[in-house]
């Protein structure tokens, strides 16, 4: 029987052999099942004992990270296999400055500020978003950015700022709401842009040599790739990790199983002496991508030349801005008046930096837990459930 | 700076606690209030007597409406602690061009609800305020019961204890997300709504040494749970594949990235009984008409006190932490 492509869930199928009902659960029922996930612990723990040193993964995904730590996974991996929680959550990585952007902007009279999901709690220097909202600023969450198109139908006297935030997952998307605002002709969308993407911090992360972060290290041996990065990106991103750096990348799927065979595959890279770029995801991803949502992307953004991120600092060509020719829906620029200037320097106390690189783990920080909660985060790690400090404290390191 | 109140400190997790613990708990300090019950225990221990406001958007929803949702709501706060509901008070502040249909429509829902409770409504209030005062109808009741069995308290739990939930969890909680967000799906999702009296004196009637009892409101399974490890200084250990959810709860959790643990009840309650009487407690449980799926879903130990642990099917534990943040506003 033909095997249909991703639908949503519920939807019933006519495939020429028969009516079939495809439901959710047969997208993941697989992926997390005992014996599958057991099966795997075995072979590393029995590969693991030829490797000649401990190797350290970093999992560059912040989805990667709570899969790991909901899953309980480093429980199952011998004790010369640790993961190394990277920055790649968009929330936690948003620093101070941007987030006091949102607030500004929120607060202004005739504007609806429009976000993602867990960005409403993160707090600024005045607040976070849902602070805003009970001090009476307009400010809601959607789960899809074209959902602005029909806020800014209902509200035609309001400005929509659309405080886009994601890595290159997301951005296709408000690449074609732009691309939808400006065919319909919309006059009340704008966009406060805070793409970033993951090559750029990947090799900031083996490189540090940002003035930021001088003297920093890192224990970085082996990266797993996100997915869902890759089903737009392409494998292709990574090429230069094995390459350049010795490096090897497994692009790998989001379910417990997925990390699972893609820890055994860099394990195997390891003993048999390879190092290599690797696609455990091989359900949706191709080595050039969703070419289409790259040149939507292409179309309308272009790199900044430094992006700043939470705990990490300054880092070159990380963050995507709109085209010069678009600036007319630039909040940036629209805003610039009332848009605050200047640097804030993160905690003094917060090590997010050198957890972020290998060097140190959550408990090791003398505030998590005590003053850096999830529901008083100081550090970028702490910020969403997706950050690592936040999911050790959500779900234990119970090994 | 000047804090405000956001809606996250309304989510029944760990926001709302410190609102309650630092304002009105300090405030109204006594020694009935420091207990925490579903429902307080007064005159002598012959009494429960609770109270809950109603704002819940939409107003009807699959399965159930304010109406209903209003009665159970402090009902089963009663039958929780053992208790047979008795007399009811109902506040009602409508928003000025309310439709008098949609108000006889939930009251017909309320009057239903309490003869399945046998309980009656003895006393009200009724506010009409200008448009734009309150969303459509908030309703508050409060209700009187008689305790049945005297003794069952979130505060006593210990090692003899198996930790059961009647029903399968989280369709409250998704049913109103899906009617909030208009999410089309083939799928027979309805709320759990429902009075708890029924199953709570079967329970009782077969003498089943019940400990505690909770429903799982807001915050949803997880938030009882964590609840009662800190206030009966247990550490309770939770098997996932036990506890039973739906698959249309599953898929909703799935989509929009939610656990189905801390999703909101509204006829899902959580029992601690004697490990004992354990098994019988389920029998009878799923003898009612939407507890077939009924379950034994843990046990208490003293590994990690005052916290509530989480065991896969492969061999791995994680803690299982109260909801925070803004789960899902105006669900009840």
């Amino acid at each position: 029987m033909a095997k249909p492509e991703r639908l949503p869930w519920g939807m019933s199928v006519q495939t020429k052999e028969t009516k079939m009902e495809l439901e959710l659960k047969n997208l993941y029922d697989d992926f997390r099942d005992a014996d599958t996930i057991k099966a795997y612990a075995k072979i590393i723990k029995k590969d693991a004992k030829k490797l000649e040193n401990p190797i350290n993964i970093m999992e560059v995904c912040g989805g990667h990270t709570h899969t790991i730590m909901k899953y309980g996974l480093p429980q199952l991996l011998p004790s010369n296999i640790k993961f190394i929680h990277g920055p790649g959550c968009p929330v936690c990585i948003m620093p101070k400055e941007r987030i006091d952007h949102a607030y500004v902007l929120s607060m202004l009279q005739d504007v609806i500020l429009v976000t993602l999901g867990d960005m409403i709690k993160v707090p600024g220097s005045n607040g976070s978003l849902q602070d805003a909202r009970s001090k009476g600023a307009d400010v809601r969450f959607v789960y899809s950015p074209l959902e602005c198109l029909k806020i800014a139908k209902e509200n035609p006297t309001k400005k929509i700022i659309f405080f886009a935030i994601g890595f290159e997952t997301t951005t296709p998307m408000t690449a074609a709401l732009l691309d939808a605002v400006i065919k319909q002709n919309i006059k009340n969308i704008f966009f406060h842009i805070n793409h970033v993407t993951v090559p750029e911090v990947m090799r900031e992360l083996i490189d540090s040599r940002d003035i930021h972060v001088d003297s920093y290290n890192n224990k970085i041996d082996a990266f797993l790739g996100p997915s869902h990065v890759s089903v737009i990106s392409g494998s292709k991103i990574y090429e230069e990790f094995p390459r350049d750096y010795k490096r090897p990348v497994v692009v790998s799927g989001f379910e417990p199983v997925d990390v699972m065979q893609a820890i055994s595959m860099i394990v195997k890279q390891f003993i048999e002496g390879r190092c290599s770029l690797e696609v455990e995801y091989k359900r949706l991803v191709t080595y050039d991508g969703n070419v289409k949502a790259q040149e939507l992307v292409n179309k309308y953004f272009e790199k900044t030349d430094l992006f700043k991120w939470r705990g990490l600092g300054n880092i070159p060509k990380s963050g995507l801005k709109l085209k010069p020719e678009f600036k007319e829906y630039d909040a940036e620029i629209i805003y610039k008046d009332v848009l605050p200037l200047g640097e804030i320097e993160d905690h003094k106390l917060c090590i997010c930096g050198d957890i972020l690189r290998g060097m140190a783990s959550p408990p090791e920080c003398t505030i998590f837990g005590t003053a850096c909660k999830p529901t008083s985060p100081i550090g970028s790690c702490m910020v969403s459930s997706e950050g690592a400090c936040a999911a050790y404290y959500k779900y234990g390191n119970l090994v | 700076m000047n804090k405000t109140i956001t809606l996250a400190c309304g989510n029944g997790g760990e926001e709302n606690n410190e609102l309650i613990r630092d304002v009105f708990y300090k405030a109204f300090k006594n020694d009935i209030l420091d207990k925490s019950e579903d429902a307080a225990i007064i005159h002598n221990g012959e009494l429960a007597f609770s109270t809950d406001s109603f704002t819940v958007s939409p107003l009807f929803f699959a399965g159930a409406d304010i109406g209903k949702l209003a009665v159970c709501g402090t009902c089963n706060d009663l039958a929780m602690m053992g208790a047979k509901p008795k007399y009811l008070t109902c506040s009602v502040i409508i928003e000025e061009g309310f439709q008098m249909r949609d108000l006889e429509r939930i009251v017909r829902s309320m009057k239903k609800e309490l003869e399945i409770n046998g309980a009656i409504v003895v006393s009200g209030d009724t506010k009409v305020v200008p448009r734009g005062s309150v969303d459509k109808i908030f309703i508050n009741t409060t209700g009187i019961g008689e305790v049945l069995k005297k003794g069952i308290s979130s505060n006593n739990i210990t090692k003899d204890d198996t930790i059961i939930v009647n029903r399968d969890i989280g369709c409250h909680g998704a049913a109103i997300f899906v009617a909030r967000e208009g999410i089309e799906m083939s799928s027979s999702l309805q709320s759990d709504c429902e009075s708890l009296y029924p199953q709570v004196k079967a329970l009782l009637d077969a003498d089943i040494k019940i400990t505690a009892m909770r429903d799982a409101t807001r915050g949803g399974v997880s938030a009882v749970l964590n609840e009662w490890s800190r206030q009966s200084n247990i550490c309770i250990e939770v098997q996932e594949e036990s506890i039973p959810v739906s698959d249309e709860v599953k898929g909703i959790c799935e989509m929009l990235g939610f656990e189905a643990t801390a999703l909101a009840n509204e006829g899902t309650f959580v029992l601690a009984v004697n490990h004992d009487d354990a098994e019988r407690a389920v029998e009878i449980l799923k003898t009612f008409e939407n507890c077939s799926k009924a379950a034994v879903i843990g046990k208490v130990t003293d590994t990690h006190l005052k916290k509530v642990v989480l065991k896969s099917s492969w061999g791995t534990s994680r803690f299982l932490d109260t909801p925070s943040g803004e789960l899902l506003p105006r669900i009840c």
